[in-house]
């Protein structure tokens, strides 16, 4: 059997979804953007054009669920499902977006650039633990306005796993959208086999701002799949109540997801969230506060009742080093959100706030997800009888190494770990030369980018998402896109 | 007028009562009581009671939040009596603050808003999304010592170049002091932009604006 958890009570859920109808409809969403307000103005919203508030019926949102399509799969750069965002499913992608990256051995972190990246994207790539990769790093090097074209830009010249990302305004969305679509060969192509799924964020309490709303609108019209992320702080933009963080998070979701399929019926869409608990002593957003967990695996619980795929932003911590603090909240969230049967858990290689992005982190939060990922596959039994016949033949002698049996099952009973978890003799580790996890996974890094292949695009294709790229970037100001490393 | 009755109020402010607050200033001021000498001698020391409380670990932010609230209950009902009398309750200094254009996040700065006022400053808050122009304006009608600029957005965060430029413009870049926040934002950012200050916190921001308007 596969190991879950649960948080909430059948009942418990069915309150959570009736109380979140009941708030769209009073006090409803406020939403800045008047296509999204006539849209749900023509099928039934009592729209108050000035205030920018959009009262949404009961009946509206049991027609967009629906619609809502149960699963869908996103596909590698082979045209591969790679990832399937439906039922129990657990894939893993590091977390976005960073402003700060950490170096090892560094106590200050510094903002990245594009060498940076590509150093990030090649490992991600590299690391099997990882379904998909994420934009995870905001490049300093480059004009704000592009910043977020430019990552995925970044992305799709070195990976062939899919994408997990999101853009900064309206207009760059669209350049995003070719950029994808060049690479998949044509928008069509793209919309039958997506290669990436775009997070896009209310804010809370109740609220889509024009950005999001319109990347939440665009995704739906190009049936590229949708990821929303709604954050209530609890205690400050949200409930302290756990559960009546939920209730938001189902508010801002179920509003989100009516306008997604309002705009186009059947069109992908996750029930994911960002939420977290609020330090009440230093006004912070801890992501690796339990309370921020527990958060995130009941509106998932929500979000599998209501047949919807779903995504977390779990696995992350707030340290401000790789330490042990770093280790124990990325471990605890990594392994309840598997349990939770989330279909996208963002977040390994994330520090301090989801705001700090470290190589090594990433490279040891693999063997955490590595580990998560065992430990919902469970305890199976391979034979029958269990083990009645290998206990009896191996009698009282004791040595089950020599006997079939262990070399049948080993590989498949065990997660076999890198050696950044050390697992030697301490004489050994001693004449290793003492390192402790943050060392040993830098020598991961160097290692795992070092056998690296990045992936050989066709010319024509390449030269187009260099096109486009430059082309935003010299609208910005730019001209020309920063060297790549070699 | 009893003793009693201003301790109570007293009270009401450290247990973060609004309720209570504006109902005990009512009472005090109709026993009599001199509205100046309420602020001064039973509303100020409360509040700092509170900032006591919450530096050493006791109270948490929302007993702060809560203690303000009591706090501007109160001066609710004592603010037109000191009107009234021609007084004037004493500030540390006065603080414009706001998110930025484009940007409505808001609890960062509300928090920075909140605490300023427990410290002592006269806070006027502008709320989020505040174009350039109210900045100014609210600098120049107020008197503003120190402005605040708030901003979640790496996209956003270039607005508070934009109102540091709008108050040079206006010709009160000298006048004022400019302190910056939000998560994207460093004291490199600062530096940069000009501004004369960064914090990383609410708790930082009262050191800093503390220190500013005593350059």
């Amino acid at each position: 059997m596969r190991p879950t958890i649960r948080f909430l009570d059948a009942e418990t859920v069915e309150q959570v979804v009736a109380e979140a109808v009941d708030l769209l409809a009073n006090p409803g969403v406020r939403v800045h953007s008047d296509r999204a307000l006539a849209l749900l103005g023509d099928h039934g919203a009592q729209v108050d054009m000035e205030g920018r508030i959009a009262r949404i019926p009961a009946p509206l949102v049991e027609k967009a669920l629906a619609t809502a399509p149960h699963s869908f799969h996103l596909y590698d750069a082979d045209g591969r499902p790679a990832v399937h965002y439906g039922g129990d499913d657990v894939h893993f992608d590091p977390g976005s977006a960073a402003i700060e990256i950490l170096d090892y051995g560094a106590t200050a972190s510094r903002a990245p650039v594009t060498a940076d990246f590509v150093r990030y994207i090649r490992l991600a790539e590299s690391l099997e633990a990882m379904d998909a990769v994420s934009t995870a790093l905001v490049c300093a090097d480059v004009p704000e306005e592009i910043a977020d074209l430019y990552r995925l830009y970044l992305v799709l010249r070195y990976a062939r796993k899919p994408v997990v990302t999101g853009a900064f305004a309206v207009e760059t969305w669209h350049v995003m959208k070719d950029l994808l679509a060049v690479t998949a060969r044509g928008e069509e192509a793209l919309a039958e086999r997506p290669t990436a799924v775009f997070d896009v964020c209310p804010s809370p309490p109740l609220l889509w701002s024009e950005i999001t709303c319109e990347n939440l609108m665009d995704c739906a019209r190009y049936r590229i799949p949708a990821e929303l992320v709604s954050m209530p702080l609890a205690g400050a933009t949200g409930p302290v109540t756990l559960l009546g963080a939920v209730v938001q998070h189902a508010a801002e979701s179920l509003s989100g997801i009516v306008i997604h399929q309002l705009t186009e019926p059947g069109a992908p869409i996750v029930w994911g969230g960002s939420p977290a608990a609020f330090d009440m002593r230093t006004g912070t957003t801890p992501m690796g506060a339990i309370e921020t967990m527990m958060i995130d695996c009941a509106y998932a619980q929500v979000g599998k009742h209501l047949g919807l795929p779903t995504h977390a932003y779990l696995g992350m911590s707030d340290a401000k080093v790789v330490d042990a603090q770093c280790g124990f909240e990325s471990g605890i969230g990594a392994v309840l959100g598997a349990l939770a049967g989330i279909n996208m858990i963002s977040g390994p290689g994330m520090l301090d706030f989801e705001s700090c992005f470290s190589l090594e982190k990433l490279v040891i939060d693999a063997e955490i997800v590595g580990m998560a990922k065992r430990l919902v596959a469970g305890i199976a039994q391979r034979e029958t009888p269990i083990a009645l016949e290998v206990i009896r033949a191996v009698g009282h002698a004791g040595n089950f190494l020599a006997h079939p049996h262990t070399r049948r099952w080993f590989r498949e009973e065990q997660f076999i770990p890198s050696e950044v978890v050390d697992r030697d003799f301490r004489r050994n580790w001693e004449a290793k030369g003492s390192k402790d996890a943050w060392t040993r996974a830098h020598e991961r890094v160097e290692a795992l980018l070092a056998a690296h292949q990045p992936r050989e695009l066709p010319p024509e294709v390449l030269s187009e998402l260099e096109s486009i790229t430059l082309r935003a970037a010299q609208a910005a100001g730019m001209d020309r896109l920063p060297p790549l490393p070699n | 007028m009893g003793e009693e009755q201003l301790r109570s109020l007293s009270e009401a402010v450290i247990q973060g009562d609004p309720d209570r607050a504006r109902d005990l200033a009512g009472k005090v001021l109709a026993a009599g009581a001199d509205p100046l000498e309420v602020v001064e001698t039973v509303l100020s020391p409360a509040m700092d009671e509170v900032g006591r409380r919450y530096e050493e670990g006791d109270y948490f932010i929302p007993d702060l939040v809560m203690a303000g609230e009591a706090m501007k209950a109160a001066m609710a009902v004592l603010g037109p009596a000191l009107t009234a009398r021609h007084q004037s309750r004493s500030y540390l200094g006065t603080v414009v603050i706001g998110t930025v254009q484009g940007d409505i996040h808001e609890i960062g700065k509300s928090l920075v808003a909140t605490m300023l006022e427990a410290a002592g400053f006269q806070v006027h808050d502008l709320g989020v999304d505040v174009p350039p122009e109210r900045f100014v304006a609210t600098t120049k009608e107020v008197g503003a010592d120190v402005v605040g600029l708030s901003a979640l957005l790496t996209t956003t965060m270039r607005n508070q170049e934009v109102v540091i430029e709008a108050l040079r413009e206006a010709g009160l870049r000298d006048r004022v002091k400019v302190i910056i926040g939000g998560a994207p934002a460093s004291p490199e950012w600062a530096e940069r932009i000009g501004a004369d200050a960064y914090a990383e916190n609410a708790r930082e921001a009262v050191e800093v604006v503390r220190r500013l308007v005593r350059q």
